[in-house]
């Protein structure tokens, strides 16, 4: 068998990293001998997501591989150990500690470094670079005694080094030379949007800056500018741009540019044919590629053509000008800029998008025969980046209307015509980092059966770089499945193969009514704490039976009818329709709260929550309630909760009309219908929108002429507003409209969905919604008031269902077999009140 | 096992205990979780307290099975135990006690 190849890679970066990779997966071990010299004390590491340190990701999550994969593949990795010498002749090379390694095959991997302009001053105390975990380390560590800091360079790096001194709680600058921000991607419109966003989020920005000289004795404390103005800062990044390692291959006579880079062909040769240079130290056809994607495809060309050499089949591979397109986020602002974003050398016409109110700016450069997208730059928001980089790669015809591709999607509509990934042909690169396309990931998930996009991920390596295009993953993943007749669906859980809309039609159909009837016909095994909860309410959707009659599979909440609280105890809260309570009523809670000590806290929704309550007192607490006239308030369910009100017209100088005797009416109506999540509403009296209508799952404002009715809003983690469905309704029209709605969301939606969610991922979006309830296009209209009626004429109050039925009252006890309260309960004082004490 | 000194606790009466529920039963300063699990036609006796916040709650907890195997869910946070080992089932680093049970003339014994 023949001797290895000896092959030696200089700098243990992404695309090194990456080269050592590529090489294994297509030679194999043994075909190759593998030494990595890296000056970095620890292994490479991602770059890129640098920033994320910052926020908390540690070096092990941003490591590209551990020392150990290394080992595990027979490579020699040689980690803190500086390349001094290449002797081109003699093939080998010297380490600074005089190690001597001898190669074959010789490949530069050695980056760039930081450029800092020689300005007086640069070399006092408190003046960094951003390129290295220890740069990182040492920004950290001296912003302690900081409190303003300078990023000199507006430039992509420059932007995240000023995100970086922002979260370290500094006072931030940002120092550019040039007119605008980030010139090399952005046109004067695109920066200035940018710009805007960037001072809103408090970095304060300098244009047209020439650092003259650094301030300050031995520490930096200020910048003095060209034109004789001066910051006073205590802290300094300077991210002017990068200039490449070249200087090894200076020193070994390999060709140079005159402004740096190590000279490279199309198959990444020095001018040693036996020496490469891949990534930020090569210079190819006169461009330095700074960005991770063009490297990895450099790394891919190298390995390729080694392995070639050795198997002696396949193509040689060459490396050909690269796109520079980038989509990032900074500091919370998409900024994307693709093809050519300026073209200032081609003809073509431009479409331009600004709304400075919501800060977005989108550009499109678009041939002249309105055919084909050239490039484009896109600020604030940058949804459609991936689709609109494939359409310029692939010269894709574009859609009769080009502007709907940049015109702001609103929710619920869909995107412009002609963006499914299903238009894209099977060469389009879908992953640029790693250049995989789609033809290759479809192939993947066809050949392999691949069910996810993490499978995706580990079998093609599509989606492990920048991450960008995953949610493209996703939908190919979709259309794919799609194409083969399967479907991505959501079943409840292990024990019904069904989704909760298949469930919800066969327990109607089956006439099923009980959880032991419904797993004995439609599922499988005993049921777990997904499905029991989930047919629970589909149960009560459908039959709005006594809930309490089947306790043990309903969650906790719904099984004690009151909110578990910390150590156990629960909560009550009784129904106070829109919000209108007498002084009576309000007595009658204080005597309540007052003889069962219980704590006290005015709700979000116009309600008062009484906390503290004991398992066992429960009923007697509600016994109370009930004498007085309150019911249930569902606070415990996944039903109606609450609807708010404003005063309206009968107080208020500005209503228009009567939103409180509208919301009773409402709240009314639909109190205890349970649904696959909590419904939350609100009656505004005017346009000022005092009861925030606008946040609800149905929401409605008063207009001169009615009502305008809003759909499928939400508060909670991912706040959404709902969307105007209808205007100037009369009392009815507006009722029968939300009977329709909430029956169809109550039938169609995944279990826990909140309303927004399911609009969000209703096909057809606004429109289609409209015209199911509207113009009846589904023709269920009558069937969904029917549904809605007989939930409504079903209503029982379940807390006096529960204080009235022996059998069900008797569960609430803390002990089976003793009268006794649980012993472990412990109370603090808290502001005159009491609470639970920690766990 | 150790089985020949097993305290057999006279609980409650079968009727004491939803089926394919639980309730938590008091011995001498102890709370002790007893599920009736009637699909399988078992019994089961573990902590009450969710070792997860220390809250004494798992009798309130619900019954199911993973891929056959019984097991409670904590209403609190959704800990989910097995009902044979008292392992936590999510690979999580703590577990809870369980007892054995036995069911005689209408009565629940629990092996303390």
């Amino acid at each position: 068998m023949a001797q290895p190849q000896k092959v030696v890679v200089v700098g243990n970066g992404m695309v090194g990293y990456k080269f050592c990779e590529k090489l294994l997966n297509k030679a194999g071990g043994g075909s190759f001998s593998i030494t990595v010299i890296g000056e970095e004390p620890r292994p490479a590491y991602d770059r890129v997501h640098l920033s994320a340190y910052f926020s908390g990701t540690s070096v092990d999550e941003l490591t590209m591989a551990p020392a150990s994969w290394y080992a595990e593949n027979g490579i020699q990795l040689l980690t803190g150990e500086c390349v001094l010498h290449i002797h081109p002749e003699a093939h080998y090379v010297m380490t600074h500690t005089g190690r001597k390694i001898e190669y074959d095959k010789l490949i530069l991997a050695t980056g760039s470094s930081a450029f800092v302009p020689p300005v007086p001053g640069v070399e006092k105390e408190g003046v960094f670079v951003y390129r290295t975990i220890e740069d990182l380390d040492a920004i950290i560590s001296y912003a302690q005694g900081a409190s303003r800091a300078a990023v000199i360079g507006g430039g992509l790096l420059g932007l995240e080094a000023a995100k970086a001194t922002l979260d370290l709680g500094l006072e931030t600058h940002v120092i550019e030379f040039a007119p605008r921000l980030m010139p090399r991607q952005l046109d004067a419109a695109g920066a200035g949007m940018l710009k805007r966003k960037m001072e809103a989020l408090g970095i304060q920005i300098h244009l047209n800056k020439n650092t003259a000289h650094f301030e300050g004795e031995s520490n930096v404390k200020g910048l003095a500018f060209v034109d004789n103005t001066s910051l006073e800062v205590d802290m300094v990044v300077v991210s002017a741009g990068i200039r490449p390692r070249d200087e090894l291959a200076k020193q070994a006579g390999l060709g140079v540019g005159p402004r740096g880079g190590i000279m490279v062909n199309d198959e990444l040769q020095t001018t040693d044919s036996d020496i490469y240079a891949i990534g930020e130290c090569a210079l190819h056809k006169g461009m330095i590629y700074g960005l991770v994607a063009p490297g990895y495809e450099m790394a891919e060309v190298v390995a390729n053509n080694l392995t070639l050499s050795i198997a002696k089949k396949g193509d040689v591979k060459s490396f050909h000008a690269f796109d520079m397109s980038t989509k990032l986020k900074l500091i919370g602002v998409d900024v994307a800029s693709f093809g050519e974003p300026f073209c200032e050398h081609t003809p073509h016409d431009t479409i331009v998008v600004e709304d400075k109110l919501k800060g977005i700016y989108k550009r499109l450069n678009v041939t002249t025969d309105g055919k084909h997208l050239l490039g484009g730059i896109l600020v604030g928001e940058a949804d459609n980046y991936n689709m609109l980089l494939q359409m310029v790669k692939n010269q894709m015809i574009l859609p009769p209307n080009p502007e709907d591709l940049v015109m702001p999607v609103r929710k619920g509509e869909s995107a412009g015509a002609g963006m499914g990934v299903a238009s894209l042909p099977d060469d389009a690169s879908i992953c640029s980092c790693e250049n995989i396309t789609k033809g290759t990931i479809c192939e993947a998930i066809e050949g392999q059966n691949l069910g996810d996009v993490a499978a995706i991920k580990k079998c093609t390596k599509a989606g492990t770089g920048c991450g960008g295009c995953v949610p493209m993953l996703s939908d190919l993943l979709t259309e794919t499945l799609k194409k083969q007749g399967k479907t991505v669906k959501k079943v409840l859980c292990e024990h019904f193969d069904y989704s909760r809309q298949e469930m919800y039609h066969l327990i109607k159909m089956s006439g099923t009514r009980t959880f032991d009837e419904v797993l004995e016909k439609h599922g499988k095994g005993c049921g777990c704490e997904v499905c029991k909860p989930a047919v629970a309410s589909m149960l009560a959707s459908i039959y709005n039976d006594v809930i309490a009659k089947q306790a043990v599979i309903q969650d906790t909440n719904d099984r004690y009818l009151a909110n578990i609280q910390r150590g156990g105890t629960y909560s009550v809260v009784p129904r106070v329709p829109g919000g209108e309570i007498t002084a009576d009523q309000l007595i009658a809670l204080g005597t309540v709260a007052k003889k069962y000590d219980l704590y006290c806290k005015i709700t979000g929704g116009q309600r008062v929550d009484l906390f503290g309550a004991r398992v066992e007192q429960l009923p007697f607490i509600w016994e109370e309630l009930i004498d007085v006239g309150f019911e249930s308030g569902h606070a415990y369910g996944k039903a109606l909760r609450t609807v708010k009100s404003c005063v309206g017209n009968t107080w208020c100088r500005f209503g228009v009309q009567d939103a409180v005797g509208y919301a009773v009416r409402i709240e009314n109506r639909y109190k205890g219908i349970r649904a696959p999540h909590k419904l939350k509403s609100a009656v505004s009296g005017c346009t000022r929108e005092c009861a925030e209508a606008q946040s609800k799952d149905f929401g409605i404002i008063a207009t001169e002429k009615g009502w305008n009715l809003y759909l499928c809003g939400n508060g909670g983690i991912k706040p959404q507003h709902a969307v105007l469905f209808a205007s100037d309704l009369d009392d009815d029209t507006c009722i029968k409209y939300i009977d329709r709605f909430l029956m169809f969301y109550i039938k169609t939606a995944e279990p826990l969905q909140r309303t927004a969610t399911w609009f969000n991922k209703l096909e057809g979006g606004l429109e289609y919604l409209r015209d199911v309830i509207i113009n009846d296009s589904l023709g269920i209209c009558e069937e969904l008031e029917k549904e809605m009626e007989y939930l409504i004429e079903t209503y029982h109050d379940e807390w006096r269902v529960a204080v009235e039925t022996p059998e069900i009252r008797a569960r609430f006890t803390h002990f089976v077999n003793s009268e006794e309260a649980d012993p472990t309960l412990e109370f603090v004082e808290m502001r005159g009140q009491k609470r639970p004490s920690d766990w | 096992m150790t089985t020949q000194h097993t305290t057999w606790f006279k609980a409650a009466p079968i009727s004491a205990f939803p089926e394919n529920g639980g309730a938590c039963v008091k011995y001498h300063d102890r709370q002790i979780a007893v599920f009736h699990f009637k699909q399988l036609d078992k019994w089961y006796a573990t902590d009450n307290e969710c070792p997860h916040k220390h809250q004494m709650i798992l009798s309130r907890g619900m019954l199911g099975d993973q891929q056959g195997h019984p097991k409670v869910a904590c209403p609190f946070h959704k800990k989910t135990f097995s009902l044979e080992t008292g392992l936590n089932l999510q690979g999580e680093d703590y577990c809870i006690n369980v007892y054995p049970v036995k069911v005689e003339d209408g009565f629940v014994f629990i092996g303390v």
